[in-house]
């Protein structure tokens, strides 16, 4: 028997699009990853041949793996503090009745619309007289004022879409606030709470202005990575950007893992 | 457990969802409260469920205040409108979700869990998660989650609302005997008269936020307090009029003679089913003429549209036998009647 089947314009159309979208986003890649295993000691591309010397040449400085280490600690930092803010602040804006509710939600967006450097002149000035230049908690505490939107957006979003009938009926059966949030409302609100946290992270951990006015002599990776450019190009900063996308590859999978909702997994135990 | 409900008032800024409302319900009963959509019956529920804090009035279970408890303090069972099942936890978590926010011990709760499924026939579905079961077994999973930790009062806040009508019909029943077994005292909510008629040992009325009625399905059935339960419960045919020298002169119809009754403005309920058509009308004491303005079959009955000459507008139903003729067909004229022990008088205040 023939199967009856349409092709129509618009899906051909549709893949074509997201193919050359897709390509746009990862062609860079093709340029990052040679060049970063490049025998050339300047960049250059195509590499004329294959080495690990700028894999080496990072692992091998102290100064980069310091600063690597200071952003997995200030973004690990950050991702906490807007989590531990952003969560409560999503169930006030979704669940509050108060009048101008929707303002103070439409407000909280507030540190992605203002430009980054007026921010980070704002928080030099305060972080200044607190002497909190140069300390990477004082770059994590400002990172989290631009992560909290995201985790706000998405967990908020996450939130509208719950029935909160379910949390009468926990409520009902028994269960005080306390385990009406872990056992009912948090498992549902998993994948929000996940890529909110995933989002948090690489907001942080990618982030350059608000870091070049207060990490001082204290680098960030990105601060390092720029200082990199502007005064000694080599294919070091290729193999950093190597390592850097692997380790939100990695983060990226570790989220779609445990954010999956909680059904396949009880399915297959 | 006994419930009662003594003058409940709840407002909502300047609406009043509830205005005073009293209901005791016995240990063991199955009463329904029926009412259409804002009549305050859901408010009321979750007055009793203390979900809903009442401004006025006391909320008292087994004898016990407990108005402002919070509701893990109720012992109540309550199965809500979409089930509200957990959708992250298997079939037998969620029944086992009571038990263990009671600190149960873990083999009694497998042993009640067990139970619990049995009694609603989903034994074997334990593992499942409730999105991979049909919208009548999520219903029986959130029935035996409402009755696993034997629970005094169980609330249904219209539990069929969602489902097919074959399948409705076949769970009201089980719900009805489940409810016998367990001898469960029952608040049930819906605004479906006939789910309400089938299911219930009473059935309290319930209109803006006040209780119309409350009495045996028969009863409120046959004599309606209020027009509104008139109007609202079954089919009826409601005409106004004034009761003096011991009879009612309604337009269409020769007077009908209602003897022993103070004089007055009344409503008089005729339900569908006590008008007689045609021959069956000539012998009846009250009697007019009509003409059919549209029959509806119904399968064991059909239900007649006649407009009185100089009088209202009909309503009949007449049995079908398959080997009578229908009794008539569309603009056809004949005889409407029917006798004064069969109308129900409502006072009109």
């Amino acid at each position: 028997m023939r199967r009856h089947r349409r092709i129509s314009f618009g899906r051909i159309l549709l893949g074509l699009v997201a193919g050359l979208v897709f390509a746009f986003l990862m062609l860079p890649l093709l340029v990052v990853f040679p060049i970063s295993l490049s025998s050339a000691s300047y960049l250059q591309f195509p590499p004329p041949g294959l080495s690990w010397q700028w894999y080496l040449r990072y692992l091998d400085d102290p100064s980069w793996i310091e600063a690597t280490l200071r952003s997995v600690k200030v973004a690990a930092l950050c991702t906490v503090l807007a989590m531990g803010l952003g969560v409560p602040l999503a169930f006030f804006l979704v669940r509050s009745r108060l009048p101008g509710i929707r303002l103070l939600d439409r407000l909280t967006a507030a540190p992605i619309i203002v430009p980054t450097i007026v921010l980070s002149i704002a928080l030099y000035g305060v972080f200044a007289r607190l002497q909190l230049i140069g300390e990477w908690y004082g770059i994590a505490v400002a990172h989290s004022v631009l992560a909290l939107p995201f985790v706000v957006i998405l967990v908020g979003a996450g939130l509208r879409t719950f029935d909160e009938a379910q949390e009468q009926a926990a409520a009902g059966l028994g269960a005080r606030w306390p385990a009406i949030l872990w056992r009912v409302t948090l498992p549902q609100l998993r994948p929000s709470l996940v890529s909110a946290a995933f989002l948090a992270f690489i907001s942080s951990f990618d982030e350059l202005v608000i870091a070049m006015f207060l990490s001082g002599a204290e680098m960030t990776l990105p601060k390092k990575m720029f200082d990199n450019i502007m005064m000694e190009i080599d294919p070091t900063i290729a193999a950093v950007s190597v390592l850097q996308i692997l380790l939100v590859g990695l983060c990226l999978g570790l989220a779609s893992l445990f954010g999956r909702g909680v059904l396949t997994t009880t399915m297959t135990r | 457990m006994e419930l009662s409900v003594q003058g409940i008032v709840r407002r909502f800024g300047n609406v009043t969802a509830l205005g005073g409302v009293d209901l005791d319900v016995a240990e063991g009963e199955f009463l329904t409260i029926l009412g259409p959509s804002g009549s305050g019956k859901t408010t009321l529920l979750k007055t009793v469920a203390g979900f809903e804090i009442p401004d006025e009035g006391a909320v008292f279970l087994g004898g016990e205040d407990v108005t402002l408890a919070p509701p893990r303090k109720r012992d109540v069972g309550m199965v809500f409108q979409n089930y509200a099942l957990f959708p992250h936890m298997t079939v037998a978590r969620n029944v086992a979700f009571p038990l263990e926010m009671r600190g149960v011990r873990r083999e009694e709760i497998r042993r009640r869990v067990e139970e619990a499924l049995r009694l609603v026939e989903l034994q074997g579905f334990g593992e499942r998660l409730p999105r991979q079961l049909s919208g009548g077994q999520q219903q029986r999973v959130a029935l035996a989650r409402a009755v696993v930790f034997g629970p005094g009062l169980l609330l249904l806040d219209e539990p069929f609302g969602a489902l097919d009508r074959k399948l409705r019909e076949g769970l009201q029943l089980e719900v009805r005997r489940l409810q016998r077994r367990l001898r469960l005292t029952t608040l049930f909510i819906t605004h479906d008269q006939e789910e309400a008629l089938i299911m219930s040992d009473r059935i309290a009325v319930m209109d803006r936020g006040r209780i119309e009625q409350v009495g045996p399905p028969a009863e409120v059935y046959a004599r309606p307090a209020t027009r509104f339960v008139a109007d609202f419960l079954g089919e009826s045919n409601l005409l106004d009029g004034v009761l003096a020298d011991g009879a009612v002169r309604i337009g269409g119809f020769t007077p009908v003679p209602l003897p022993g009754l103070p004089p007055g403005p009344v409503t008089l309920l005729l339900r569908p089913e006590a008008l007689r058509l045609a021959e069956a009308a000539e012998a009846a004491p009250c009697r007019g003429r009509g003409r059919v303005i549209e029959t509806v079959f119904l399968g064991l009955s059909v239900k007649l549209r006649v407009q009185m000459e100089d009088g209202p507008e009909m309503l009949a139903r007449v049995p079908l036998r398959p080997s009578l003729p229908p009794p008539a067909q569309d603009g056809e004229w004949l005889a409407v009647g029917f006798a004064p022990e069969d109308v129900h008088v409502i006072p009109r205040g």
